[in-house]
């Protein structure tokens, strides 16, 4: 069987976000760019999959819709230990346009599991590996937080509200993966560094599609007011704000 | 432009998010000039269904069958674009909880739809369709505008208030002629604790950090958040060391949650966590470090030591609730 990792890069997550260009984007100078943090978490769980002989999974392939400035992040990923990379050369507009370029490319490669993050930390939409899946007309699971292939089978557990939910799911299907399907993401080694610096990155041109949403500007978040301290020694007082001034309790 | 809900049940009963989406969906259709249909999946009494018309809903569609008791992703997105269909629904309205992060992104792709996803108020214009939504972890907002015919907007929980008004709304039933294909997947096991208030439901959270010291120090964080009808959460390093399960984290990589109060304690602050955090009506910090990064971010703070500071806070809320 093959994996796909689904990957995007977005800032590191302790960037400071500053605006530019008249609020239309954001400033990328000086940002550090890194694989976004539920991709990581997949992309190491793939691995230990494919590292285990009684699995099945012979290959671990990470696929990126970004332009050619964007591969350092996939050869993080094939540094880590990917087998393969494919990258459609394109910027990545909306999610429906990301998740169409992916399909297509899933449609040529064939992959048995694909793993998406459950969002990427930029744009926050939680949209990507949902619209991979109806592209392809196959199942998916959301919420992933485990997978493990039992005699040839995928089980997933899958968190729902106020519990977990485990499935046995046919092949191919996607799995929406949180936190909790690997414990630390895995870091490149060395003899990795040098290996993925020769291995080819396959990049395919993208299909035609048509965006449907676009961000017209961007807003830093409204400043919180200032913070009003209270007395340790009686800390009855903030139950009492919180009753009469703020009204939440 | 007529906005169509789609009202997910719990074992049969709606919460306060389905009533937060209908008067939400109500809004949305006020603006547009338009009215709103609220569509149910599942086996749903009368009684519970009419409740959905006193949030706005002027139509209540009912899919009953049997087999759509089971949730599953493809066939709820096949039915909810069915029933857009039929009525003409420009606008969807969905949730952004588990369910609808499964749903949206299918019914995006069946009806060539573009979603402004998490949003938290009203369209910001309609003529370009303009909405408000969270970016970089709630480091920029960002104005999305959604150029398809269909649009479908997910609403962060406990974002928009529920305005109740007794009305009599008509329940119809709905029948789904898309072909409901039984789902491949199997259920193996489902795991579910019952009577506990969910992180993501929770209008107060008391949340615990590293400056806890040890999982032995829980009891009066735990006692604090069940006097106030709260729900717990914890930082990451807490969830990572296993002091406290997976599901209370609360950060950028776990839980993303917006209650009325958020009570952190020994927790000092990191992007990362305010990531989850940030969008909290109130935010209250208590840490012995009066620079600790936590108090940028709140309202009210307490400079001390927890051990000391909960029981009194226990005691004062046991006071109130008299």
């Amino acid at each position: 069987m093959k994996i796909l990792v689904c990957i995007s890069n977005v800032p590191d997550t302790t960037t400071k976000i500053k605006l530019a260009e008249g609020n239309s984007t954001i400033d990328t100078a000086g940002i550090q760019w890194v694989i976004n943090p539920w991709d990581e978490l997949s992309l190491t769980r793939a691995l230990e999959l494919r590292d285990d002989a009684a699995s099945g999974i012979k290959s671990v392939t990470v696929a990126h819709v970004g332009p050619a400035s964007s591969e350092p992040v996939i050869r993080k990923a094939l540094a880590i230990g990917a087998d393969e990379a494919i990258r459609v050369n394109a910027n990545s507009p909306d999610a429906y346009y990301v998740a169409a370029q992916l399909a297509e490319v899933i449609k040529k490669e064939q992959f048995d599991i694909i793993f998406c993050g459950i969002e990427s930390s930029d744009y926050n939409g939680s949209l990507v590996g949902g619209m991979i899946s109806e592209f392809l007309g196959i199942p998916s699971a959301s919420g992933v937080s485990g997978i493990k292939i039992e005699n040839g089978t995928a089980v997933v557990t899958r968190d729902i509200d106020g519990g977990k939910e485990i499935l046995e799911m046919p092949v191919p299907f996607v799995a929406v993966v949180q936190k909790g399907i690997a414990k630390e993401p895995k870091i490149a080694a060395m003899r990795g560094i040098m290996l993925a610096r020769t291995k080819q990155i396959k990049v395919y041109e993208p299909s035609a599609v048509e965006p449907l949403t676009n961000i017209s500007v961007f807003e830093k978040p409204a400043p919180r007011s200032a913070c009003r301290f209270i007395d340790a020694e009686n800390p009855g007082q903030l139950i009492d704000l919180l009753r009469n001034e703020a009204k939440v309790i | 432009m007529s906005v169509l809900v789609y009202t997910e049940n719990w074992d049969g009963k709606f919460k306060k998010l389905t009533f937060e989406l209908v008067s939400y969906a109500a809004a949305v259709a006020k603006m547009t000039g338009s009215s709103v249909t609220a569509l149910s999946i599942g086996k749903v009494d009368e009684s519970e269904l009419r409740k959905l018309g006193n949030y706005g809903a002027q139509k209540i569609l009912s899919a009953d069958a049997d087999q759509l008791s089971v949730f599953d992703s493809q066939a709820s997105a096949a039915i909810i674009s069915e029933a857009a269909i039929k009525q003409g629904a420009k606008i969807i309205v969905i949730s952004n909880n588990n369910t609808g992060k499964a749903v949206a992104p299918r019914l995006s792709v069946r009806l060539k739809a573009g979603v402004g996803s998490g949003v938290s108020k009203l369209p910001l214009d309609i003529n370009p369709f303009t909405v408000y939504k969270r970016t970089y972890s709630g480091n920029a907002f960002a104005h999305v505008v959604i150029k398809s015919d269909i649009k479908i907007l997910t609403l962060a929980q406990n974002s928009f208030d529920p305005a109740e008004t007794p009305n009599n709304a008509a329940i119809e039933k709905f029948d789904v002629h898309s072909e409901i294909l039984p789902g491949k997947t199997k259920r193996r096991d489902i795991q579910k604790q019952s009577g506990k208030i969910l992180l993501t439901d929770a209008d107060i959270v008391v949340s615990g950090g590293r400056g806890m010291k040890s999982p032995d120090n829980w009891a009066p964080l735990v006692e604090l958040a069940s006097a106030l009808g709260g729900a717990t959460a914890c930082s990451r390093p807490v969830s990572d060391e296993g002091w406290r399960p997976n599901e209370e984290h609360t950060g950028q990589t776990g839980k993303i949650i917006a209650p009325n109060v958020y009570i952190a304690v020994g927790i000092s602050g990191a992007t990362q966590h305010l990531a989850g955090i940030s969008s909290s009506k109130y935010i209250v910090a208590i840490n012995t470090d009066k620079d600790a990064p936590i108090f940028e971010a709140a309202q009210y703070g307490i400079v001390g030591d927890a051990m000391k500071v909960l029981p009194k806070l226990v005691a004062a809320v046991k006071e109130i609730k008299k």
